[in-house]
């Protein structure tokens, strides 16, 4: 699966090393988010992203800090990819008051304007409307922006997909949609739940589609770039499959998943297929980096996720006054 | 009352004009707001409210859609979060369910879940009403559905008037605002000044006064309340009217002042009466004037039963003036 190396420039190589950091912040933060829930100091759930995480920073940096993303269920990723906080993100995941929804929305349904996340949903394929429809004030208000609509191999069971893509296509919609296929939709493999082929949902509604290799970060960058700047060129909408995998179970309470699939599929993916490694070793392969510039990177990064945490366990909780705040605006 | 009392004589128009009006003024004052919609544009719908806004504001702000009610609804949550008003047209009150995932858990929620950052103001105007002779998919009136979900609004106009400053209302509130037009009353016509005016969104309407009952009516029940308390007045019962205009939100007070002089209330609405507005507006006046009532709240509400299509099936699916009369004599009696 080695492509040939992308052309290095000094311009490529901050954008790879910044891309290697996006997905190690996201690893850490996600196996934190884990550790929380294993030791009950988490409410809830959580859908963890490791394994996928060259798919949310390959595609969020070709984005500008005003584009628009949405999310699903399993968002940390796209979230901390378009820039969010790590402190914020803990507080929200912990239910505390400093969090980016003041605690009210939690790992399910991170939001903030000010990266331009629409918000994660968790309803599968929910999203697709919001972020289509953000394309649409894009377009009227001529502001230039683009959004991207991530979803899961499970939301091409959706119609509102298809209804959306379909007025994109018709309206030339800057929107491209992100499909992130990690095989399983909760604990069914695909192949039962998707007739056809994927990659001819987009054509038929006039939506070119491309297919690449969601572990390579580089690879979903270069695509992604093409097609945010098509869309940003005013020729509509496009859609990207990514191919991928989820590491972990469905959630973090997914912990024996022998009845769908198997030891082997996941040891071969954690040890073949890791994102993060992959891009580490080509790098270093190509002399971009150094064994032990990673190692720091590494280390910076989960200091950064240790102080968010401890931010966030002794964050406060809302007040209970404000449960009825922000029904209405 | 609300209209106010001009010397002038104020223009006649139907409820469908005031509606058509509202929406050509919003759009004007305010460029972002735009309307999506199937058959809206040349066709200017189905019941031709919009008959003109096309040529006027042109297609990129009069949207014809394809069929897709959950995919446009979407695109408006989309568009309301990111600067625009939009106005959703959905033909029929009965396809309100394919909307349900947009409306309910995405518009509602929006605001609430990302802690009051996202906005969601949009309007999605529909239809409600029976008696058209469309059978079981095309008459319902479905509104209570909306009511029961924090975060939304939701309005029922019963004259020209009112339409017209609830519509104006709907589309510059911050919120996803449902409005609910009875098609049998598009053509209803009623007193619309010119100038510029809007009505809250929350303040009932007291459409006539009277001592003995309180008939709390919506939408075209008020035409019927109002068509029996002429009647109940023949026989000697004061009747007095309230319109809530908008059940969420609700105007208990002026509900509540009403029933405490009266002590006596009928609560009508062209909806189910099983777990419907009926029922609310029925515990909202037992559980705050209990003390004052000489006797038990009664519903009158559409029949539960798929609305048939045969004429004399469907007419008694309905409440009448008589139905009310009967109701209100036993009552004082
Ligand atoms: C409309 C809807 N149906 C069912 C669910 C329950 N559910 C949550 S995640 C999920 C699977 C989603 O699969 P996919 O879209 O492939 O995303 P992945 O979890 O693999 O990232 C399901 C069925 C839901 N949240 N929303
Ligand atoms: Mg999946």
């Amino acid at each position: 699966m080695t492509q040939a190396a992308p052309t290095r420039t000094d311009a490529a190589l901050d954008r790879w090393l910044r891309m290697y950091r996006r997905m190690l912040m996201i690893r850490r933060f996600e196996e934190e988010a884990n550790d929380l829930y294993t030791r009950a100091l988490m409410p809830g759930l959580a859908h963890l992203y490791i394994g996928e995480e060259a798919v949310a920073v390959g595609v969020c940096e070709a984005l500008a800090p005003d584009d628009y993303i949405t999310s699903t269920h399993r968002g940390h990723g796209h979230c901390l990819a378009k820039g969010a906080e790590l402190d914020r993100m803990f507080a929200e995941l912990l239910g505390k008051r400093a969090g980016y929804c003041k605690g009210k929305g939690g790992s399910m349904h991170i939001a903030d304007p000010d990266t331009g996340n629409l918000g994660a949903n968790a309803i599968v394929g929910g999203s697709a409307g919001i972020a289509t429809g953000a394309a649409f004030s894009a377009l009227r208000l001529g502001t230039g922006q683009v959004a991207v609509c991530f979803f899961g191999d499970g939301a091409l069971g959706q119609g509102l997909v298809y209804e959306v893509m379909n007025m994109a296509a018709l309206w030339k919609l800057p929107v491209v949609y992100v499909c992130e296929n990690n095989l399983y939709n909760e604990y069914t493999h695909n192949s039962e739940t998707l007739a056809g082929d994927i990659m001819t949902r987009g054509p038929a509604f006039g939506v070119p589609g491309e297919r690449v290799d969601g572990q390579d970060a580089r690879a979903v960058h270069s695509a992604a770039r093409g097609q945010v700047a098509r869309a940003r060129a005013g020729e509509g909408p496009s859609f990207l499959l990514c191919d991928t995998y989820r590491f972990m179970g469905h959630h973090v309470g997914d912990v024996s998943r022998e009845y769908y699939r198997s030891k082997d599929e996941e040891s071969e993916w954690k040890t073949h297929r890791d994102p993060i490694r992959l891009l580490g070793e080509a790098l270093i392969a190509e002399q971009a980096a150094d064994p032990a510039g990673l190692d720091a990177i590494d280390a910076e990064v989960s200091a950064d996720v240790a102080r968010a945490v401890e931010f966030a366990k002794n964050a406060p909780y809302p007040s209970v006054d404000e449960v009825d705040d922000d029904v209405y605006a | 009352m609300s209209m106010p009392e001009t010397e002038t004589v104020v223009r006649q128009l139907t409820l469908g004009d005031a509606i058509r009006e509202a929406l050509a003024e919003e759009m004007r004052r305010d460029s972002r707001v735009l309307i999506l919609g199937e058959d809206i544009a040349e066709a200017g719908t189905v019941f031709k409210v919009l008959t003109g806004l096309v040529e006027e504001f042109g297609p990129d702000r009069v949207l014809d859609t394809p069929i897709s009610e959950p995919g446009f609804t979407g695109i408006a949550v989309g568009a309301a979060m990111t600067g625009l008003r939009p106005v959703v047209d959905i033909m029929f009150g009965d396809f309100i369910g394919l909307t349900m995932d947009q409306m309910v858990n995405q518009a509602a929620k929006i605001h609430y879940m990302s802690g009051g950052k996202w906005k969601v103001p949009m309007v999605m105007r529909t239809t409600m009403g029976a008696t058209r002779r469309s059978a079981a998919q095309h008459s319902q009136s479905l509104h209570a559905w909306f009511c029961h979900v924090p975060g939304l609004k939701v309005v029922l106009p019963s004259t020209p008037y009112d339409a017209k400053g609830l519509m104006k209302s709907a589309i510059r509130d911050e919120n996803p605002v449902a409005f609910f037009e009875d098609k049998m009353m598009y053509k209803l016509k009623g007193p619309v000044p010119e100038e510029d005016y809007t009505i809250p969104l929350g303040a009932a309407d007291v459409k006539r006064e009277g001592d003995d009952i309180t008939i709390v009516a919506t939408s075209s029940m008020v035409q019927v309340a109002l068509g029996a308390a002429g009647r109940l007045a023949e026989r000697g019962i004061g009747a007095e009217v309230v319109d809530p205009r908008t059940l969420w939100p609700l105007d208990e007070t002026t509900i509540l002042e009403s029933v405490r002089k009266t002590s006596r209330a009928i609560v009508m609405d062209e909806g189910y009466g099983r777990y419907g507005v009926m029922a609310e507006i029925a515990s909202v006046i037992a559980e705050q004037a209990f003390f004052d009532l000489e006797a038990p709240v009664k519903r009158i509400g559409a029949m539960h039963v798929p609305i048939p299509f045969s004429p004399p099936l469907e007419d008694a699916t309905v409440p009448t003036e008589e139905t009310v009369c009967e109701a209100a004599e036993a009552m004082c009696g």
